[in-house]
């Protein structure tokens, strides 16, 4: 298990790997990217049970699926530098002949990867199927999913909360990053969702809230008290509070980062904020 | 020419569920979803003997299949059961990402298709799906003609690996393939050979493709019929022989002639062999409420129609 400051170092390198992704390419998504730092980080880092190595099926091991897929420069620099893959590879997001598409995805066989995402809304589903085979199988470990708030506006989310907790799929820990932002603006002004945890809970899901997702002890304590809720009868959903581009002061809270890189000059301002600690690519 | 015997009619959806329960005896990977339609894809008996291994997902196909994807992971082999209108045109995008495009291991089970649906009207009667799922990069299509060859490519598809599309429908039909036969994906049947022209069809169609030749040779002409069950991958070698001996071809299928067999056919000749062609296929229609067999006869898919379009097309050669 890495100290706090080992962690900190960690995400901070990731940070770094975001912003430098999205702007060799001037595409991709930085904004979720930097918001779930923190999460993707510490899910592998600290929380996950996981094996050496990669094989699809994941027995034997806790699996991550992620739903939101375009946050992919940060789950392929959290993959890359838990040992999934080179670390040199994220010089090829986005490139052609790349196993890191612009999307996640399982076609090109990037170590790391479980199933296509980037289409929204049907991570959920995904995962409640690997933790009912987990559980076919006799196996013990947990699954978890990340989605993005604005993401839960696709209705397979609700056929899939739905039938989690009418089927005991408890374990599974579900992740909504509630950063209050998508393409168009506010999800308050593009589609209100209302309630969250009143809805979760009234789906039947056990629903625990991270005040602040950006905060690394507050994420290791979350995950850690998800965990232990597992394996109850219900469904565990966690809503972590993320500011969307966080760590990066020009980009932090606005929806105008969702899709956009930055420039050379936005680049050296990004990365001055965000020394270099493990070693750039 | 070769006779066949109807040795009982029996619906193509009863071959799946029968070949889903041997399934569940020999091979404890296979699972099995269904969205509500139970009783429909006759999937109740598999359900009795391996009650752990079903998912009931109620009216929500799109987690459906996004759940059979996930179930893959760890092995499974995800067999999901509902109507062909919902198993495909409904979920187009969870197949394509979650099942194709990631390489999974997912078998979609799909009955109804087609006109011979019936009473519930084109709301349910999907004439697309063969071109939908068959332009899915890594699909197998398949589409079985009556009981036996449907229990058959049922159990066949399991060892498969790669997402596989098996279409079936809802009517009693003639049982007349081999109840010991061996399914084998990509591979034409040949049914009866001849010389005059030639007879690909593929579903209900390949009965009446039969009957059809018998009043063709009523009428002296030697008709090569030909079972085309797997539209993709295509058996392009048996379709080039037939057709370099015959030199024209009718395709027969209960589908829009856009996007099915018959528009795979042409591309296969176009490509090494021109020929003519005639299509007994809806014409880029919806269907409506009938009777099977007066939906067959209004939109054209019967034998009748077949003879017609062999007459048709041996004038073009």
């Amino acid at each position: 298990m890495p100290n706090t400051q080992q962690l900190e170092d960690f995400i901070t390198q990731v940070r770094r790997d975001i912003v430098r992704q999205v702007h060799k390419v001037n595409s991709g998504h930085p904004g979720g990217s930097l918001g779930c730092a923190e999460f993707i980080s510490v899910l592998y880092q600290e929380v996950m049970d996981r094996k050496e190595g990669f094989d699809m099926d994941g027995k034997g091991e806790d699996l991550f699926f992620l739903s939101n897929g375009h946050i992919s420069p940060v789950f392929y620099s959290v993959l890359a530098r838990s040992g999934y893959f080179p670390v040199e590879e994220l010089n090829t997001f986005r490139l052609i002949d790349s196993r890191l598409q612009g999307h996640p995805t399982t076609h090109e066989g990037l170590p790391g990867v479980r199933v296509a995402s980037g289409s929204l809304g049907q991570g959920m589903s995904v995962a409640i199927g690997a933790a009912n085979s987990k559980k076919l199988n006799g196996d013990k470990h947990l699954v978890y999913s990340l989605h993005g708030d604005g993401e839960l506006q696709e209705g397979q989310n609700w056929e899939a909360i739905m039938y989690a907790a009418a089927n005991k799929v408890d374990n599974l820990i579900s992740t909504v990053d509630r950063n209050y932002q998508q393409i168009d603006g506010c999800t308050d002004d593009v589609l209100p969702m209302g309630d969250l945890k009143v809805k979760f809970e009234a789906f039947g899901w056990d629903v625990l809230e991270i005040e602040n997702g950006n905060d690394i002890q507050q994420v290791v304590d979350g995950l850690k008290e998800a965990k232990s809720r597992t394996g109850k009868g219900k469904p565990v959903c966690i809503l972590l509070n993320t500011e969307m581009g966080h760590g990066v002061d020009f980009m932090m809270g606005s929806h105008k980062w969702h899709g956009v890189a930055p420039n050379d000059e936005q680049l050296e301002t990004a990365l001055a904020q965000n020394p270099e600690t493990l070693g750039d690519y | 020419m070769k006779k066949y015997t109807d040795t009982g009619k029996k619906d193509t959806r009863s071959g799946f569920g029968d070949g889903l329960t041997e399934l569940g005896r020999t091979n404890p990977n296979v699972v099995a979803l269904c969205a509500d339609l139970v009783g429909s894809l006759k999937m109740q008996d598999f359900i009795d003997e391996n009650p752990e291994r079903f998912f009931q997902v109620g009216i929500a196909e799109a987690n459906m299949m996004g759940i059979a994807a996930g179930l893959t992971i760890g092995g499974k082999i995800p067999f999901t059961g509902t109507f062909a209108n919902f198993s495909t045109g409904r979920v187009y995008d969870q197949i394509r990402q979650s099942i194709a495009y990631s390489d999974k291991n997912v078998k979609i089970c799909a009955s109804h298709a087609g006109l011979t649906l019936g009473e519930d009207g084109a709301t349910h009667q999907i004439l697309e799906d063969i071109g939908l799922m068959k332009m899915l990069p890594g699909m197998t299509v398949i589409n079985t003609c009556d009981y036996n060859q449907t229990k058959a490519a049922t159990i066949a598809i399991a060892e498969h690996h790669g997402p596989v599309y098996l279409r079936f429908g809802r009517p009693k039909v003639a049982n007349f393939t081999p109840e010991d036969q061996k399914f084998e994906i990509g591979k034409a049947v040949m049914l009866n050979e001849g010389k005059d022209v030639t007879i690909i069809a593929t579903g209900h169609l390949v009965w009446e493709a039969l009957q059809a030749a018998e009043q063709l040779e009523e009428q002296g002409v030697s008709a090569e019929v030909i079972n085309i069950h797997t539209i993709k991958p295509l058996d392009e070698a048996a379709i080039l022989a037939s057709v370099g001996k015959t030199g024209c071809v009718v395709t027969a299928e209960e589908h829009n002639f856009l996007g099915g067999l018959g528009e795979s056919v042409a591309r296969t000749l176009v490509q090494n062999h021109p020929a003519p062609q005639e299509f007994v296929a809806t014409m880029d229609t919806f269907g409506e409420s009938g009777t099977p067999e007066q939906l067959m006869q209004k939109y054209g898919l019967n034998a009748a129609a077949i003879v017609k379009a062999a007459q048709k097309v041996m004038k073009r050669k």
